[in-house]
């Protein structure tokens, strides 16, 4: 790339403005914590310390629960279209501060912009439009002619979408008369809190949406408080597990939306060069730190080969590097937890005799968590990179002969979120998408999102579905 | 001359139904999917240093075309003067790589770019509608030659191609490419009238093992001609051709490509698409008649800091 190399073109953090100290929202305002424990959240890409946010304790949950439970009268007794008001409003101040918010979120995340600024805050912006439209409607929904709001809302959300991932929940939430106390994860809190900015600046009434920022004690207390009667989780397979144990018996209603392994099948008919797009797409976007993450590739034998050189070839012109690069294609890794995670991982696969591949031309940052877009061939359905979540750039490669195998293989798996297909032939992507166990199949793309379509899982991936009119369900009594 | 088919591909032009069978049997285009990543590397970000160069490459990639029936060997003059020196007040702005014009302004072009590099460009073969018969279309391209063309920019005749004659078009740029002689052939298959993706990369495959040194978008002359879509296409299709056959293409999107801009982002294209071994005026053109002047406004905003205005550029 000697003749043409990209000079950097970094965003400008001037947009942002991000305070020392944040305290916890609860009941319209920020408040420190009961017991005045901070903890600091750091920029993933140099561990600069950003800022620090307070840890919500036992009591505080109490106090954002019993707040919420304060509003939720006046709120759910609000006609559908007054609801709609406050969310459009929240809807249009996300996008007039989207260029704010943007940088936040990769600072914070370590993200690329071009996919904070292109995907995460559009699509943050039209849940709240879409469900803006419903909170009026809700009779209409199918859910009978009078479905009512659930109470309060127990959220806890991950760290790869903090503000998508918000928006996913509290958006329904609120069109339908609930209030919300919300936890973001422990290392991306600062995307909430500017949104708890955002309702007051909507004139939002108290306590309909409280922020607790914490970590995973916050979210058990959250979870276990008796409350709440409504649970939604997104997040790993195993915190799910353990939310499941204490909801159960409990009258709590609960969506889990957890961990996924998804198949991302290419049949030898396929458009080449656009599956290696979404093959990209399906597991470097947001440096595979993507529930639904196309992470096993299901290549049809006869055409491996020429699949692999093009997914190489590629690879090399993928970018990695500073997030706030607006050419920058592949962020950081967003905690060393998770760094150290996928470097098992992986070392894990070469040992089992997986065959390694990164792209020559990737060179990456000195300080900071990073990992190299990454390429497994030979893997095998017994290999642990085969089975497990690795949560990272990481793409094993595995092969198929018929359309029968290709299904077996990607139905082979203890999760079931999302699926793609490739091919040509509209016959066989109906055919196979029929017989996939998936949440979401894509066709001829991947990681495609919108508000009007629903999203969830089956069997370790959770239940419930998020988005649509289905997603209301989960927040209504019906 | 290079051979008209490439030997690992020579039996593919055997018959109508071996060729139709090779075209057909192209992977597909996803429209959705191609249009994306078109839409994606359009928002690559080129500052600075990046920007500079790119102004200067692109400078250098230029095909400086004039294709009016209302041309005069005045008009002509004027722009391959331009071509030669684009900027009056800076020698170190880079030359155009050519002056693109009709078969009759040939001579007049080659006179008035005598002792400089640049090339002449002649669009011939009853350009841009094609509707000739084949010896018309060869005495065109001779008649270039002859006075003095160093590359031949044919159009293909698309009404074969829709209805299937691969053959036809096949032997008709073979023809073209033979009368041409050493001139370099770039053929047009204008885009906008295939209609389809798969159209598109079929004949960009057709044209290829014709022997064509270049393909090309569009004339210029219709409603769609370059578009970011079609021309990643083509350097895909460019880039597998050279994987398949050793034999390296050149690509020219042409018409409508206008400011800077829209440059870069074809430059951004060929960069993350084909390779840098594409990021030069002997393997990349761009057919434009108005682009230079927003090139050159887009150079000086750059060496001085201010934006200059339309009157420090010529008016050709």
């Amino acid at each position: 790339m000697s003749i043409f190399a990209y000079a950097p073109a970094p965003e400008s953090r001037a947009v942002v403005d991000i305070a020392p100290s944040y305290g916890l929202f609860i009941d319209g305002e920020f408040r420190p914590a009961a017991e005045d424990k901070v903890f600091p959240t750091h920029s993933p890409a140099t561990e600069e310390r950003l800022s620090e946010v307070a840890h919500a304790g036992a009591a505080d949950v109490d106090a954002a629960v019993r707040a919420a439970r304060t509003a939720f009268g006046p709120w759910s007794a609000l006609p559908g279209a007054e609801r709609a008001k406050y969310l459009f409003r929240i809807a249009r101040l996300i996008q007039e501060r989207s260029r704010e918010l943007a940088v936040l979120e990769s600072l914070d995340n370590g993200k690329p912009i071009r996919e904070s600024r292109d995907t995460d805050l559009p699509q943050a912006a039209a849940h709240f439009f879409y469900y803006a439209g419903w909170a009026d409607k809700l009779r209409y929904a199918g859910f009978g002619p009078d479905p009512r709001p659930v109470g309060v809302a127990g959220q806890v959300i991950p760290w790869n979408f903090p503000l998508l991932m918000l928006a996913w929940k509290v958006a329904p939430a609120l069109a339908t008369g609930n209030t919300v106390v919300l936890k973001p994860a422990e290392t991306t809190p600062l995307s909430a809190l500017f949104f708890a900015d955002i309702c007051r600046q909507a004139g939002l009434p108290r306590g309909v949406v409280n922020i607790l920022t914490g970590d995973g004690s916050t979210g058990a207390e959250l979870v276990a408080h008796p409350g709440i009667d409504k649970v939604a989780f997104t997040g790993s397979t195993e915190v799910g597990r353990a939310i499941a144990r204490t909801v159960a018996g409990t009258h709590k209603r609960l969506t889990l939306e957890l961990g996924g392994k998804a198949a991302n099948i290419v049949f030898d008919d396929a458009p080449i060069d656009q599956a290696v797009e979404g093959i990209v797409n399906g597991i470097f976007f947001n440096q595979g730190h993507v529930c639904c993450a196309g992470s096993r590739l299901l290549v049809q034998e006869s055409i491996q080969e020429e699949l692999l050189d093009a997914l190489k070839r590629r690879m090399e012109t993928l970018r990695v590097g500073d997030p706030l690069d607006k050419n920058t294609d592949i962020g950081a890794i967003n905690s060393a937890e998770q760094l150290a995670r996928i470097r098992e991982l992986a070392a894990a696969g070469e040992a089992e005799g997986a065959g390694r591949w990164q792209p020559a031309s990737c060179e990456l940052p000195s300080q900071g968590y990073w990992f190299a877009p990454t390429l497994f061939t030979e893997v095998q359905q017994s290999h642990r990179i085969a089975r497990e979540e690795i949560f990272g750039p990481v793409l094993s490669v595995l092969t198929f002969r018929t359309p029968e195998e290709a299904v077996a293989k990607a139905n082979n798996t203890p999760y079931g979120l999302s699926a793609g297909i490739w091919t040509e032939k509209g016959s066989r992507i109906l055919s196979v998408a029929d017989k996939l166990r998936a949440g979401v199949v894509w066709a001829n793309t991947f990681n495609k999102f919108d508000p009007a379509s629903p999203f969830g899982g089956y069997k370790e991936s959770g239940f419930g579905r998020e988005g649509g009119r289905h997603g209301l369900e989960a927040y209504l009594n019906v | 001359m290079p051979p008209t088919a490439p030997a690992a591909l020579a039996d593919v032009t055997a018959s109508d139904a071996a060729l139709r069978r090779h075209l057909h049997g192209l992977p597909g285009v996803d429209t959705v999917g191609l249009e994306a990543r078109a839409a994606t590397l359009g928002t690559r970000s080129i500052k600075t240093t990046a920007k500079a160069e790119a102004i200067d490459l692109a400078i250098s990639m230029i095909d400086l075309t004039t294709l009016e029936g209302a041309d005069t060997p005045g008009k002509v003059r004027s722009l391959c003067a331009k071509g030669a020196r684009p900027e009056p007040s800076d020698p170190s702005a880079p030359q155009v790589a050519a002056i693109c014009v009709y078969p009759d302004m040939v001579n007049i072009a080659k006179e008035a770019l005598a002792g400089t590099p640049l090339k002449v460009a002649s669009v011939a073969t009853a350009f841009p509608a094609g509707r000739a018969a084949l010896p018309v279309k060869l005495a065109d391209t001779r008649d270039a030659v002859a006075a003095g063309a160093d590359e031949v920019d044919m159009v293909i005749d698309r009404g074969a191609f829709l209805s299937g004659r691969y053959l036809k078009v096949f032997e008709e740029i073979t023809a073209v490419r033979e009368a041409a002689g050493p001139a370099h052939l770039k053929v047009i298959l204008e885009n906008g009238e295939l209609s389809t993706y798969d159209n598109i990369r079929r004949a960009s495959w057709l044209a290829m093992l014709a022997g064509a040194d270049f393909i090309k978008t569009s004339t210029g002359k219709v409603s769609v001609n370059a578009t970011l879509p079609n021309t990643l296409l083509m350097l895909e299709a460019v880039r597998d051709f050279r994987a398949a056959t050793g034999r390296q293409i050149g690509v020219k999107p042409a018409g409508g490509i206008r400011t800077t801009k829209d440059a870069i982002k074809y430059l951004v294209l060929v960069n993350e698409t084909a390779g840098p071994d594409w990021l030069s005026p002997d393997w990349f053109r761009l057919g434009a008649s108005s682009l230079l002047n927003d090139l050159l406004m887009q150079r000086q905003k750059l060496a001085t800091g201010r934006y200059s205005g339309p009157d420090y550029v010529t008016v050709d």
